[in-house]
């Protein structure tokens, strides 16, 4: 953890301790108030909160959009001191909050809405995974032909193998060295199957591009710059096609990790009864409904109207990221030094390119993917983010 | 029998039985418990104990030595290994030989014993909780990095708890389901051992007042004990009733008589007026009451030994002692019959169990007919063997013949008030309470009245 921190803070020196962005819902004079830290994009969010507001009148929610690396040394230091800085805290680095979970910070909250949670998506009544979210394979739909559409990993590695390949140096990926996400993603790729040892190779062999940031990657791929863009979280990549005819989305038919945003309630909470609230209300077929509506929550598999491709048995191929001890893995300082150098000799060029192209694709996106701090003041205004 | 004994119902058999049944199974529920709980923690112990040191051993044998430091290759593997306990919190540490930790959180504590090869559990907290730790030590031997490496891994212990709960539990849960059978089934044989009693005081319960036969019931051994105590009682309730019985109607039957007799003496002495007459007349009223007192003493006598011989307990004795004394009690008698008594006993003691003033008694009896009614020389006698006897012998022709057929029988009556009869009654009924009889032998000019006995004692 040292390392990692000490690699953060040398990478943005202008880190500081406060949210990107704050918000508030709800009637000032509010009897009880709640404050929520979460990395999800407050665009998102906002009226899942607003409409669990109607339902709890004389509630007041303060809602902070903060990036995963700073979330989590604030909880952990929070935690550390004794203090409790928010009542919930939700974030899509959930090696996180599986580390937060482990080190005893949190609360223990159970109820029936929590008991409807399928076991690899709570742990210890005290994590509980809230959403449902594909990573999936983004294409132009303009520049490749139907078949040569990549519908898994086998048919990337299948277009990336002949030598004088057009996709060489146009597919991209998270830099997961900038993105917490992407960390998480590839570190379960490399335990889910051997395929992604030969993505690695190839990927360095064919000058893939490592970057950052969902939106950057998605503009990219709907520019024609890139043609694949690998791992993208599908909650952004699907409100992304929806309003782009250039962008196709495909669940990998080998397999898809399904991530969900790991919550918690952190341990001596003062409004913990509106956070535990707010909690099954997320978890309530109501709550389910709003996440659907904003992406949150996808299902695969056409009968649900998404426009994501899926080849295959839906059932077989879906591999959500068990919200689980395996993950303290993520965080072991040794193991990220070994499996980032493996990264390192798969992406050489990327030494070159990393520094530019992080200045220039500074998004808001990217606090959705928890990678950067954006150094913004938080306006004490409600201030809508809008992804693009 | 105007007072009846109070019966004082103590628990019943059934309760009682039920409350040792139930201080068993508590007590021995108690002891399965503890054993149950110790042995659950012990084996909750050791399985996860085997977990953590699976981990740490898997996570050791992924270091390597890259440029002059250790790298540690953090095993999946591991970690889902301390995942079967779920929701248990983990803590690991990999220490270097210089004391620097490699990787891991650098506040897990290290064991207090150092320097072992071996793996070391140890317990320790995990923040606020209790929790379990095993050090394993991988020694290194390369050009540029030697020494031991520490993998220190650690878990709470909620996994342990509940499996050691679930062991407990179960077994008791099975101590339960056991007790309950046990107590089911010493309810039904206690049920079925008990029967016979009911069914005895229903059989009492059901009997007309004198109704005193035995009881014919088929019980278990320890009840048929009681059961036999119970049918003795009752023949010796019987006897004693007969007894008595017979005691009143042979006193009616016997001072009828004379009492008669010395009514109508008296009547005839209130009306002489002759002195002399009216001396005779009251003579024979004296004459006649004596004798009535005699049979009075008799009868009475008869009545003690039929009692003696229900009541009083069987004593060793030397059967030519009776003999003896029997003389000695009648020599009034033999004075007054002018005839000297012979003595014929054995050198030897006759010992044997009775009672030593009904025999004699009944001696006094025989004797007192023979020197009454028979004929000198008059013999008491004693004779060893199976069966010894004690016996007196005369010259005359003994009882009469309706007597010695009535032997066995007390209803005797002779024409002469103190007849024979009586007396050999008495004797009959001495024999019979000793288990005996009587024998009357008639040989060479002789009658031999004998009072057989059993055997002597061993």
């Amino acid at each position: 953890m040292r390392r990692l921190l000490a690699c953060v803070a040398a990478v943005l020196p202008m880190i500081s301790q406060a949210a990107e962005l704050t918000a508030a819902f709800g009637p000032e004079n509010a009897v009880q108030t709640a404050t929520i830290r979460s990395t999800t994009d407050l665009a998102a969010i906002g009226p899942v909160i607003a409409a669990f507001l109607q339902t709890q009148p004389g509630t007041r929610i303060v809602y902070e959009q903060w990036g995963s690396n700073e979330l989590y040394r604030v909880t952990r230091q929070d935690c550390a001191a004794g203090r409790t800085g928010a009542d919930l805290v939700v974030s899509s680095a959930v090696h996180h909050i599986v580390t937060l979970v482990n080190e005893g910070c949190a609360a223990s909250h159970a109820s029936p809405a929590t008991a409807t949670l399928a076991p690899r998506l709570k742990w210890r009544d005290q994590l509980w995974g809230i959403t449902r979210e594909p990573a999936v394979m983004v294409y132009n739909r303009d520049l490749l032909a139907p078949s040569e559409v990549p519908r898994s990993r086998f048919d990337l590695l299948d277009l990336l193998r002949p030598s004088d390949t057009r996709f060489a140096g146009r597919v991209a990926t998270y830099d997961i060295e900038d993105s917490g996400l992407g960390y998480l993603l590839a570190f379960s790729d490399s335990l889910e199957a051997s395929t992604f040892g030969g993505l690695m190779e190839t990927f360095g062999r064919t000058g893939a591009v490592a970057t950052c940031c969902s939106a950057e990657i998605i503009d990219a791929v709907a520019s024609g710059d890139y043609l694949v863009a690998y791992n993208v979280l599908g909650s952004y990549a699907l409100q992304r096609a929806r309003e782009d005819d250039r962008l196709g989305v495909v669940a990998p038919g080998d397999y898809t990790l399904i991530l969900a945003r790991a919550a918690m309630l952190p341990a001596g909470a003062s409004s913990a009864g509106v956070a535990q609230a707010f909690l099954d209300y997320l978890l309530s077929p109501a709550g389910r409904a709003e996440l659907e509506a904003r992406d949150l929550f996808v299902w695969l598999g056409e009968e649900y109207g998404a426009p994501i491709e899926v080849s295959g048995t839906v059932e077989t191929l879906e591999r959500p990221i068990g919200l689980h001890p395996p993950l303290l893995i993520a965080m072991d300082a040794d193991k990220r030094e070994i499996f980032i150098q493996r990264w390192r000799d798969a992406f050489p060029q990327k030494g070159v390119d990393r520094k530019p192209a992080r200045a220039r694709h500074r998004t808001e996106s990217c606090e959705k993917q928890g990678t950067e701090i954006d150094p913004r003041p938080a306006g004490p205004s409600f201030r809508m983010t809008v992804p693009g | 029998m105007a007072e009846s004994g109070t019966i004082r119902a103590t628990p019943s058999l059934k309760t009682r039985v039920a409350l040792a049944v139930a201080a068993v199974l508590v007590l021995g529920g108690a002891l399965v418990l503890v054993a149950a709980l110790a042995y659950g923690r012990q084996a909750a112990r050791e399985a996860y104990d085997r977990l953590l040191l699976g981990a740490a051993a898997d996570i050791a044998t992924t270091i390597t030595v890259r440029d002059g430091s250790a790298l540690v290759d953090m095993p999946v593997s591991a970690f889902e290994l301390l995942s079967l306990a779920p929701d248990d919190r983990i803590r690991y540490r990999v220490v270097a030989p210089d004391g620097t930790t490699l990787t891991g959180d650098a506040s897990a504590p290290m064991p207090q014993v150092s320097g072992s090869a071996e793996a070391v559990f140890f317990d320790a907290s995990f923040g606020a909780e209790p929790a379990r730790y095993v050090a394993v030590t991988r020694l290194f031997a390369e050009r540029n990095f030697s020494g031991p490496v520490r993998v220190i891994v650690g878990q709470t212990l909620l996994a342990r708890r509940e499996l050691a709960r679930d062991i407990a539990q179960n077994a008791l849960v099975v101590l339960g389901a056991a007790g309950a059978v046990m107590a089911l089934f010493a309810w039904l044989v206690i049920s079925r051992a008990l029967r016979p009693l009911p069914l005895i005081g229903a059989a009492l319960a059901s009997r007309e007042p004198t109704d005193l036969t035995p009881l014919s019931l088929s019980a278990p051994r320890e009840v048929a004990g009681m059961l036999v105590s119970l049918n003795t009682f009752m023949a010796r309730l019987e006897r004693q009733s007969v007894a008595t019985g017979n005691l009143i109607a042979d006193a009616a039957h016997q001072l009828r008589t004379p009492v008669s007799a010395i009514r109508a003496q008296a009547q005839l002495a209130a009306a002489e007026t002759d002195p002399e007459r009216r001396e005779r007349i009251v003579k024979r009223i004296h004459d006649r009451a004596s004798g009535l007192g005699r049979l009075l003493d008799q009868l009475l006598n008869r009545a003690m030994i039929i009692h003696r011989a229900d009541s009083q307990p069987a004593t060793p004795l030397d059967l030519r002692d009776i003999a003896v004394e029997v003389v000695e009690a009648c020599d009034d008698l033999a004075l007054a019959a002018a005839t000297e008594v012979e003595l014929d006993l054995p050198g030897a003691p006759i010992v044997l169990r009775g009672d030593a003033l009904s025999l004699t008694e009944a001696g006094k009896n025989l004797l007192a007919n023979a020197l009454s009614h028979g004929r000198p020389p008059v013999r008491v006698g004693v004779t060893g063997g199976t069966r010894p006897s004690l016996w007196v012998s005369d010259c005359g022709e003994g009882p009469p013949a309706e007597v010695s057929a009535a032997g066995g029988s007390r209803f005797i009556r002779t024409g002469r008030v103190g007849g024979s009869g009586i007396g050999l009654a008495i004797a009959h009924e001495v024999a019979e309470g000793h288990g005996g009889a009587i024998r009357i032998v008639r040989a060479g000019g002789r009658c031999t009245v004998s009072l057989d006995l059993p055997g002597r004692v061993p």
